[in-house]
């Protein structure tokens, strides 16, 4: 599905992923860990087209096709979900607005109709139930005024909605008390299919109790440096990142 | 980074869509303004002996008055010899009896205004009295409102129907010598519209009117006047579009809104008059005076305005609130693009007791344009109880507009409660990625923070108003979910 071939990007002047591989097919889990500054965000957002993400080298096959060559929408109405770190405020927007947009979008690129504010709704309610989301949810403004656990549930809520075929959840359980982290985790399970991936970019392995992942990468000045099975999360929590290092260095 | 604000400009930077302009005979007075001009206009209108008399003291005080520099705004000399201030289609002597005799040209272009009368005025309900230039060609729903007692009829023919009631109230609320615009438009006023609601009447549809200037180096000095008398209540929608010209073009309206006890006016605009291009060439110079006065008591005067045209805006809307218990409210939404330059907002005045207003005031700056505020609030020492809220929001889209706020408040009671907030916001690149990221085009992201923001000023405003209000800025409409 995804086909990551020796990336290099730069933010500025400074390099920040420096040759990373990763390959990723339908239906598996992957946890990218690594220490901060280590690139796991930026490999997020280059993926999702940020612009002030230069690509200066490698290629990034999606599906087949050169996901460098699309927009950021495109990429995302082909499947792409980011859930963001720090999802941004927009004040004034419903998030019901947005969702319903967003879904909209997606459906006529695959050349479906427009979903009505009824079927909407409905679907929006089923998904909140299982997130244990509060439906005013829907007619707040945009992240406007959430707090930290509530911004990561309605990015997981966008997700269920959008059903995308490959989800990246950027330090989604960061900040999340034990309740929105499980929360988080069921959603995340509720989309796992065999016609899905899933990338969890996260520092601990708390989540992974909770999603378990196919494989586990552990990424290090831009590159991947180790790459295991669940174990290997267990084995970083209990050594620190310091270990990779080591052993990347060695 | 730079790309990305440049992305944001060229979205906001869009053709003009209204500029077309009408090929019709008309019927001009050559430029130039003198007494003559003056009685010439008055002449041409059949107006009586006092009509003409107030033209001329209100162009005799003009001649003293002196142009207002104090807007935060900059545009080159006026000429006022240069300007024509008459012109009127050519068939005004045999003026059309219904929609049916009326030019096809001129339909034509209301058409391409997006108000095709006999649908939209049939399907909405509403009765248009449309202003082209200078004469009102066209009425609609005319039988309907007498029905109801409600007068709605052009401005040259209230003159002439009902003198009485002109005579009355014309000038009352905004007098003569109020301002230098004011006085060249009492003096030289063409047409516009009048409204008189009886007493305890509520008018059965929205009354609405378009104006349009199209004959080139025409000034447009429309005049409108509405009475509400005791315990009635009118909704009146204003919408304006002029065609794209080279030169500046004047427009000094005056509107005149009067609120007898227990009477409400709810007075919406859309104005999208032609902004100039991206330069700043050419674009309307529109400075008017609108002012409403809640002179019963419990009467109420609303002011909505979508403001997204025009080269040059001097407006604010304002009400006297003299009635004990009156409510007056003002809610803005003013767009200024490219080299566009708004100076807007609203003075309350608080005479009577308990008396409340409310401001809600939403600039949305861009290109290089700039977008002032400007709002006053008075409190009169005998105005026990006086109440206001203040918010006042902008929103900036690129780097190089600005964005300014001057909020004026003199307190001379100390029962009064005066509150003012003000924010001032970005769109954000992080916004809009996020946006794109679920799926949407950057100009839709644009649209639906843009409409976002507007939101409360939108909702003030009649549904098929606040459509094309939204339609205006480019937005898609927001679903009424939950």
């Amino acid at each position: 599905m995804l086909e990551i071939t020796d990336l290099k990007s730069r933010i500025g002047d400074s390099e920040i992923l420096r040759g990373l591989s990763l390959s990723v097919k339908a239906g598996e889990v992957h946890a990218i860990m690594g220490p901060n500054g280590s690139g796991k965000s930026t490999l997020a957002q280059v993926i999702a087209g940020h612009e002030d993400y230069e690509v200066t080298g490698g290629t990034v096959t999606y599906e087949g096709h050169d996901l460098l060559e699309l927009e950021p929408e495109e990429r995302a109405r082909e499947g792409i979900f980011l859930g963001f770190q720090y999802p941004v405020e927009i004040p004034g927007v419903n998030n019901a607005y947005l969702l319903k947009a967003a879904v909209n979008a997606k459906r006529k690129h695959q050349g479906l109709g427009e979903v009505d504010a009824f079927e909407f709704l409905k679907l929006a309610r089923e998904k909140m139930a299982v997130l244990g989301m509060d439906p005013k949810f829907l007619n707040r403004g945009v992240n406007e005024g959430f707090s930290g656990g509530e911004k990561k549930r309605n990015e997981i809520l966008q997700m269920a909605m959008l059903e995308p075929s490959l989800a990246i959840l950027d330090e989604t359980d960061s900040g999340l008390d034990i309740d929105a982290l499980k929360a988080v985790a069921a959603g995340v399970n509720a989309l796992r299919s065999p016609e899905r991936a899933i990338i969890l970019v996260t520092h601990y392995q708390r989540l992974l109790d909770y999603v378990q992942p196919d494989y586990v990468h552990v990424l290090s000045q831009g590159r991947i440096v180790r790459s295991g099975d669940k174990s290997l999360a267990l084995e970083l929590e209990e050594r620190g990142y310091e270990w990779v290092r080591e052993a990347a260095n060695a | 980074m730079a790309t990305e604000s440049e992305n944001l400009e060229s979205l906001v930077n869009r053709r003009y869509e209204h500029g077309f302009i009408t090929d019709i005979e008309t019927d001009s007075l050559p430029p130039g303004l003198n007494e003559d001009v003056v009685r010439a206009i008055s002449a041409r209108k059949h107006e009586p002996p006092f009509m003409l008399e107030w033209r001329l003291q209100a162009y005799r005080q003009w001649l003293e008055m002196k142009e207002p520099k104090w807007a935060h705004v900059h545009y080159p000399k006026i000429d006022y010899n240069e300007i024509s201030y008459f012109s009127a289609p050519k068939s005004d002597e045999d003026r059309p009896k219904s929609l049916d005799e009326v030019d096809p040209k001129l339909l034509e272009t209301y058409d391409k205004l997006g108000i095709p009368l006999h649908e939209r005025a049939r399907l909405a309900g509403v009765a248009v009295d449309a202003v082209f230039d200078s004469v009102s060609v066209a009425t609609t729903f005319k039988e309907k409102l007498s029905e109801a007692g409600v007068i709605f009829c052009s401005f040259s023919e209230a003159v002439q129907e009902y003198p009485d009631l002109v005579q009355k109230y014309l000038g009352t609320v905004v007098p003569r010598r109020d301002n230098f615009f004011a006085a060249l438009n009492a003096a030289v006023f063409s047409d516009g519209s009048f409204v008189y609601i009886p007493k305890g009447v509520r008018c059965p549809m929205e009354l609405s009117t378009y104006f349009r200037i199209n004959a080139a180096n025409t000034g447009q000095f429309e005049r409108t006047l509405i009475i509400a008398d005791e315990g009635s209540h009118v909704s009146y929608l204003e919408g304006c579009t002029a065609p794209m010209r080279d030169e500046n073009q004047l427009h000094a309206a005056v509107v005149e809104l009067i609120a007898l006890k227990d009477a409400e006016i709810k007075y919406s605009t859309v104005q999208n008059w032609y902004p100039g291009d991206e330069n700043g060439v050419g674009g309307i110079y529109n400075f008017v005076t609108k002012r409403g006065d809640c002179r019963g008591a419990n009467s109420k005067i609303s002011w909505t305005q979508v403001e997204t045209g025009s080269a040059i805006t001097w407006k604010y809307p304002s009400c006297l609130l003299r009635g004990d218990n009156s409510v007056g409210e003002f809610y803005s939404v003013a767009v200024a693009n490219n080299m566009q330059q708004a100076d807007t907002g609203t003075k309350m005045i608080h005479i009577g007791r308990n008396t409340s207003s409310t401001i809600v005031s939403k600039g949305i700056s861009a290109g290089r344009a700039e977008n002032a505020y400007r709002g006053l609030v008075r409190v009169m020492p005998q105005a026990h109880g006086a109440r206001n809220h203040t918010q006042c929001d902008s929103l900036l889209i690129g780097k190089q507009c600005g964005a300014h706020t001057f909020p004026y408040m003199e307190i001379k009671n100390p029962s009064a409660r005066v509150e003012h907030e003000a924010t001032t916001s970005k769109i954000s690149a992080d916004q809009l990625f996020y946006c794109r990221q679920r799926g949407l085009s950057e100009e839709d992201a644009v649209n639906m923070i843009v409409n976002g923001f507007c939101k409360e000023v939108f909702k003030e405003l009649p549904m098929e108003f606040a459509v094309e209000a939204q339609a205006l800025l480019n937005v898609s409409l927001e679903g009424a979910v939950g």
